[in-house]
């Protein structure tokens, strides 16, 4: 680690906002992103990922808290702040009458930028709409009128990119192609904030994790760390013969008999130190037991955050 | 200043007037011949000259404005409603743009959308009646300010507007009466006393008697007047614009 404490590129503090009607979007949120990183925030619809983003994208008004961008604070610098930022929102908002090339122009022009076709070609080409750029953004279909939405935020080069729900309902190929731009993002050193519903996109393309429930941030942690800490193994071992009751030296491992006798079952967390497989597997064999089949499994970001939300409830 | 952002969003609303030419622009010039049709040489013809002016002739100058108000007003409103209601409002809320600037690219659109109506209603006008206008900067300035204004009051309701029917409410119910009332057809003087007093609360009159006078040198007030109030209802707009920006009024959550 280095001695120089990197400013964060997104600095959340305390952002806490409670709408008209009453209703508590976001409670006491703070949250750091470094330059480069890739952060994914899980959490159920109405938990308050939308209104974090649209408040740190200046849509919103935060009722207290302080959003940095790039040192930058998104109310009293709005230009600065906001110009670092590229937003895809999670509703298909599109205009209807203009083309794909007239509308990621004027996305560019809005953000103070000059002309610059090569990259509207580019952006365009990459997004596969090369052949779409001169048809009305309304014959488009739900599939590439999302793509025209990545376009939008990525033709004024933002440094930070906001992904709100970007592969909620659409096709394996355009969630692959999305994944792969996020790969090609982090090579170019933007940083990318995803929201998601699907744990499998946060376990594939994330660095960190962020689970947000009932508009409180209730961790923030490494993908890999919350995995190992959080994370729980099962070592199941199916028997040739079914055994009536468990011997006592494998109970005492912590072993279960399951399926009518047929199976031993051991959990544990991932990094138990104490747990080694081989030494379980002696075990069993000096129990005299033969063992037909054995599994390993560790729980998915999904089973994870699914516990850690019923924790918080 | 994001002088490039402002620019886009006025050649992306004016870019909308060229799509719909028919309905922007042909329209106006249909109902404005037809009101030349009728007033002008079915009941013009039967009507004696007013204030020394032939009432064919009489009459262009409130045409001019009734067509610059209604057109003006439904430009602007429409112009940020239909991104609010469309949801694209977004990138204009995220964009390294002030509300200042987001509402000069609008009203700036809007208003130069009406100025041509304007104009093109006027051309118009000079093939039914012989047109003269006394002080044709002042006639511009007129027409510019009334432009900017009623413009500055569209997109002022359509920020208000939560829904198409309020986007017609205020045009339908209050603005075209007012203009109707505000001596567009007629002179002030024509009405009985009482009304002709009721009629100085219109402010629509300011403006047709100031921009009537620059073609005629006749009008129902004093022209001082007129620009006067034309000022005051354009200060009023922007303290509400302002107002708006401030708090987020139906644009910020």
């Amino acid at each position: 680690m280095g001695i120089l404490v990197m400013q964060p590129m997104l600095s959340v503090q305390q952002l806490t906002k409670t709408y008209a009607g009453g209703k508590a979007a976001l409670s006491d949120v703070n949250l750091d992103v470094a330059k480069g990183e890739i952060l994914a925030l899980l959490g159920p619809n109405g938990a308050g990922k939308t209104t974090m983003i649209s408040i740190i994208c200046g849509i919103v008004t935060a009722t207290s808290g302080k959003v940095l961008v790039g040192g930058f604070d998104n109310v009293t610098e709005f230009r600065q702040a906001r110009s670092l930022i590229g937003l895809v929102p999670q509703e298909l908002t599109t205009d209807a009458f203009e083309t794909p090339w007239d509308n990621l122009s004027f996305s560019r022009e809005l953000f103070g930028l000059p002309k610059n076709p090569a990259l509207v070609e580019k952006v365009l080409k990459d997004l596969s709409l090369w052949d779409k750029k001169d048809k009305r953004i309304m014959s488009l279909s739900g599939g590439m009128k999302r793509r025209l939405l990545i376009g939008k935020a990525l033709v004024h080069e933002p440094k930070v990119l906001f992904l709100d729900e970007p592969t909620a309902g659409v096709d394996v190929e355009l969630r692959k192609d999305m994944w792969r731009l996020v790969a090609e993002m982090r090579e170019q050193g933007v940083t990318v904030v995803l929201t998601t519903h699907y744990i499998e996109e946060a376990e594939a393309i994330a660095d960190r994790v962020g689970i947000i429930s009932d508009g409180k941030l209730l961790l923030v942690e490494d993908k890999t760390t919350l995995m190992a800490s959080m994370g729980q193994k099962q070592l199941q071992v199916d028997l040739k013969t079914a055994l009536s009751a468990l011997p006592e030296s494998l109970a005492s491992l912590g072993f279960s008999l399951e399926k009518d006798g047929a199976q031993l079952l051991l959990k544990y967390q991932s990094n138990d130190d104490k747990v080694e497989v081989s030494a379980m597997l002696a075990a069993i064999y000096e129990a005299g037991l033969e063992v037909a089949d054995i599994h390993t499994s560790q729980s998915s970001l999904e089973e994870i955050f699914i516990e850690l939300l019923q924790e918080a409830s | 200043m994001n002088w490039r952002a402002i620019w886009a969003i006025y050649k992306f609303e004016m870019a909308r007037t060229r799509r719909t030419i028919t309905q922007s622009v042909v329209s106006p010039v249909i109902s404005t011949s037809l009101y030349f049709v009728v007033f002008g040489g079915a009941i013009g013809s039967r009507i004696q000259e007013v204030d020394g002016v032939e009432y064919g002739a009489f009459i262009v100058p409130g045409l001019v404005m009734l067509s610059i108000m209604t057109q003006s007003l439904s430009n602007g409103s429409f112009g940020i409603y239909f991104p609010k209601f469309s949801g694209t409002i977004y990138e204009i809320l995220s964009a390294p743009i002030s509300f200042w600037e987001a509402t000069i690219g609008y009203v700036g659109a809007a208003a130069s959308k009406s100025l041509i109506i304007g104009i093109i209603i006027l051309i118009t006008a000079g093939f039914f009646v012989p047109l003269q206008i006394a002080h044709p900067w002042w006639m511009l300035t007129f027409l510019l300010l009334t432009c900017v204004t009623f413009s500055l009051f569209g997109f002022l309701i359509g920020i208000w507007a939560d829904g198409f029917e309020k986007l017609q409410l205020i045009p339908l119910l209050i603005v075209t009466p007012l203009v109707f009332l505000g001596g567009a057809f007629y002179s002030i003087d024509m009405l009985p006393e009482a009304w002709q007093t009721v009629t100085m609360f219109n402010p629509v009159v300011y403006l047709i008697s100031g921009f009537r006078w620059s073609f005629y040198e006749i009008s129902d007030v004093g022209v001082g007047l007129s620009l006067f109030m034309v000022m005051v209802f354009m200060g009023i707009c922007l303290a509400l614009v302002g107002y708006i920006f401030k708090t987020g009024y139906r644009l910020k959550q």
